[in-house]
């Protein structure tokens, strides 16, 4: 396989890897606070983020990464031509963070219910602007010879918004299970109907987003091109289906699997129906950056695929670990426990 | 204001207020980690209190740099796509394999440090920050790997219309970036060391937990001594390597406008870019600055002079922090010596005036590393990446004023509010002192299903 082909599979992986961990961070985030009304329900529902939230995000900055040495012009061109998106996108992420750290450190209600809505906004923020972002790659961003002609505002067109549905939905799905599955008592059972919900207006939007796909984008040109990979849509459907499923069951680590499959399945439908394209021109297919075209040279790409074989097996290995290690639900006494506790 | 001078103060201010974190977050993970292996080893209460208490101060300085740092990694794409698109074929490379090298080991290992208390046993806790530890410096080396080849590319050919990557080990071993590396990490350690001498001093003036901060003292003062020994070593090959590859830098951080040979060392010196000469040079050292530079008393320094005006750094700035930094850094080795010297002896409590002087300090070695990259950055310009691309050639070419207005408003408003949070809840727990109650630090060697 060429190694371009070999990089575009390994950005895919990252960004799908990347929103199926991260989602159910953002997720939770914002959920905090409608499943936990006491200060201490509040604390462990951002503890059982707590261990892994940092380690989720680094798999953002790789992806940032990846793309910078794998697909320079790619990285230059769209982060360039979405300054205003991702400048929110950046201070959101920067809030997120610091809402964890500083939420704890002061005892006063005030000081704590601050922090708890700037949770609640740079996590909502964040699941919005990568749906648009990635609903207007799915579409097309108007470049040509000429540079770019949008704008913030054209940023947030149908198709866009509509993805940016998407996301911010699957994410607070995603994290309502993932919460259902890693608390206890009132938290656990609220975190299980907020899921159960969600999933409904999440089903009706998934829905118009697949319909409006066709109209406003190339994305099914490839699928029609190649009928056998309409199954990767068809399974992303299925898991969807396989959420409401499991939760009516009372499974819920399946549920949770399931809704992690689901987002895993979206981004490879994405980014099958892309390829070549990591972002097509809407104007002219000529000025689409593609991973031929904005590609850094075979050797950097070697080297890369060199760095990738040896970290990426020792990072999934101590990952795995980690997980392992904080698999227990996270209770009001582990949080009154450990004193470093968020 | 163009969006080249907007984007240059945007990326000059978000690197600044994210370098205000980094060099504690170097430093003081390896002294957290070595009080947890000391009570790994030891079972000595003491050591886990230490940990603990230094471990907070580490924590919530760490939250801000990890979140300021993912700023620098969209700047470059954001605000100099031009840089980003010439350069990304060898520049990304180290990003990417600081990202998965260290990023990861990093953000991990800090979970499993804060929240494994009681889920893994004592050794496994106290591996997992000496992870940390070596993760963060880690990606400290790739960073500067990246920095240094602005300073000094290497392994590259000029090919497609960008610079291509043809020798990455040319890249990895560049002498340049490994330099900045020392000198980085040590004079991030001397911000460390000089961080805990103040917070420790400002107790033990008021008799608080002695036994805690003398211990705390002593560790910081041999940490701080070794780092400083090793920052002024390292800044002293860096200036022969400096004069080497960069002799326009050399000759601004000496405001040195003709090239001589014998070449001295004026105390006290001004200089007039204007009339490309020094207002006053006095005290002079005779052939000091061709003995640093060149390591040879009658080495011939380029002098200003001799390069075209548009490819001068800006004199004034890169003399003027040059000289602040090594001031600065002549201070830091006395005070080092004789907090070694005072803890040694267990003389502190009896020189109240030099404690004082300790806590004053802290700020002191973060304002030396400030001083440093201005050096660094300020003295390559006008080049982004020496002699290859201009700055004013790399920056976006889709951004308008209004955005980058807008965008540095914005980090202004946001750093400046986070810094101020961040500095008030440092002080506050610095000053709260270690956690009196023992048993709820020691944690009995609970698994749990």
């Amino acid at each position: 396989m060429e190694l371009q082909v070999i990089w575009f599979v390994l950005w895919s992986v990252l960004w799908a890897v990347y929103f199926a961990l991260d989602g159910f961070v953002l997720g939770s985030g914002m959920l905090q606070n409608f499943v936990a009304r006491s200060d201490i329900e509040r604390r462990v529902v951002i503890n059982t983020l707590g261990p892994v939230w940092d380690g989720n995000e680094v798999w953002l900055i790789t992806a940032g990464g990846v793309t910078f040495a794998a697909f320079p012009t790619t990285y230059a061109l769209m982060f360039s031509y979405l300054y205003t998106p991702l400048l929110l996108l950046l201070f959101s992420l920067i809030v997120r963070g610091v809402a964890f750290e500083f939420r704890g450190k002061v005892d006063d209600p005030r000081w704590k219910a601050i922090w708890d809505r700037a949770l609640l906004v740079s996590s909502f923020l964040p699941a919005l602007l990568f749906g648009v972002t990635f609903g207007n790659i799915f579409k097309g961003l108007p470049m040509d010879a000429a540079g770019y002609h949008g704008s913030l505002m054209s940023v947030l067109n149908p198709y866009g918004l509509v993805t940016g549905l998407l996301f911010v939905l699957l994410f607070v799905v995603h994290g309502g299970l993932y919460l259902s599955v890693k608390t206890t008592g009132a938290v656990k059972d609220r975190s299980v109907s907020a899921a159960s919900a969600v999933w409904i207006p999440l089903l009706v939007v998934a829905v118009v987003f697949l319909a409006y796909t066709y109209p406003a984008t190339h994305l099914f040109d490839n699928f029609l091109a190649h009928p056998g990979l309409l199954a990767v849509p068809l399974l992303a459907v299925l898991s969807l289906l396989g959420i409401k499923v499991f939760l009516v069951k009372g499974k819920l680590l399946p549920a949770f699997t399931a809704s992690s499959l689901t987002i895993l399945l979206v981004v490879a439908t994405g980014v099958i129906g892309l390829f070549p394209n990591l972002i097509p021109s809407s104007l002219d297919p000529h000025y689409s950056l593609t991973a031929f075209n904005s590609s850094s040279s075979p050797y950097t790409l070697k080297v890369m695929t060199g760095v990738a074989i040896i970290f990426l097996p020792i990072i999934i290995a101590y990952k795995i670990w980690v997980y392992r290690v904080f698999r227990a639900p996270v209770t009001n006494q582990d949080v009154l426990d450990n004193k470093q506790a968020y | 204001m163009d969006v080249v001078i907007l984007s240059r103060l945007q990326f000059a201010l978000t690197c600044a207020f994210h370098f205000i974190f980094v060099p504690l977050t170097l430093g003081l993970s390896v002294l957290v980690a070595t009080m947890e292996v000391k009570y790994a080893r030891t079972g000595n209460e003491l050591y886990l209190r230490m940990t603990k208490f230094w471990g907070k101060l580490f924590l919530i300085n760490f939250a801000l740099g990890v979140v300021t740092g993912i700023t620098m990694e969209f700047q470059f794409g954001m605000n100099w796509a031009e840089y980003s698109r010439y350069v990304g074929d060898i520049f990304g490379a180290p990003l990417a394999i600081e990202a998965t090298s260290s990023f990861f080991l990093e953000s991990v290992f800090i979970g499993v440090w804060v929240f494994g208390w009681n889920k893994i046993s004592r050794k496994a806790h106290a591996v997992s920050i000496c992870l940390v530890a070596f993760a963060t410096n880690l990606s400290g080396l790739w960073i500067l790997l990246a920095n240094g080849w602005m300073q000094h590319p290497v392994g590259y050919v000029l090919r497609n219309g960008r610079a291509e990557m043809v020798d990455f080990l040319a890249v990895t071993f560049n002498p340049n970036g490994w330099l900045k590396f020392a000198h980085q990490i040590s004079s991030a350690y001397v911000v460390a060391a000089f961080f805990v001498l103040g917070i420790s001093a400002w107790h033990l003036l008021r008799k608080n937990e002695t036994t805690f901060f003398k211990a705390s003292f002593k560790m910081a003062a041999l940490f701080g001594l070794v780092a400083v020994i090793l920052c002024g070593l390292t800044g002293d090959i860096s200036a022969v390597e400096v004069g080497k590859t960069q002799p326009a830098k050399l000759a601004a951080m000496e405001a040195l406008w003709d090239t001589q040979k014998n070449v001295g060392i004026s105390l006290l010196q001004l200089p007039d870019t204007d009339n490309e000469r020094n207002y006053i040079e006095l005290i002079k050292l005779p052939s000091l600055l061709s003995l640093l530079a060149t390591h040879s008393l009658d080495g011939e320094i380029k002098g200003l002079k001799d390069f075209p005006k548009d490819e001068r750094p800006p004199v004034m700035p890169v003399f003027l922090s040059f000289r602040l930094m090594i001031g600065l850094g002549m201070l830091f080795s006395l005070l080092a010596f004789l907090a070694v010297l005072l803890s040694r002896f267990d003389l502190l409590e009896q020189y109240p005036l030099f404690l004082k002087l300790l806590v004053f300090t802290i700020p002191l070695p973060y304002l030396a590393n400030q001083f440093g990259w201005i050096v660094a950055e300020m003295g390559r310009q006008p080049w982004i990446v020496y002699g290859i691309m201009k700055t004013a050639d790399g920056v976006s070419k889709s951004i308008t004023v209004g955005q980058v207005i807008g965008s540095l408003v914005g980090f202004v408003l946001l750093y400046g509010l986070l810094g101020a949070i961040d500095i008030y809840l440092l002080m506050k727990f610095a000053r709260k002192g270690p956690d009196s109650d023992v048993s709820s630090l020691i944690n009995p060697m609970k698994r749990r299903v």
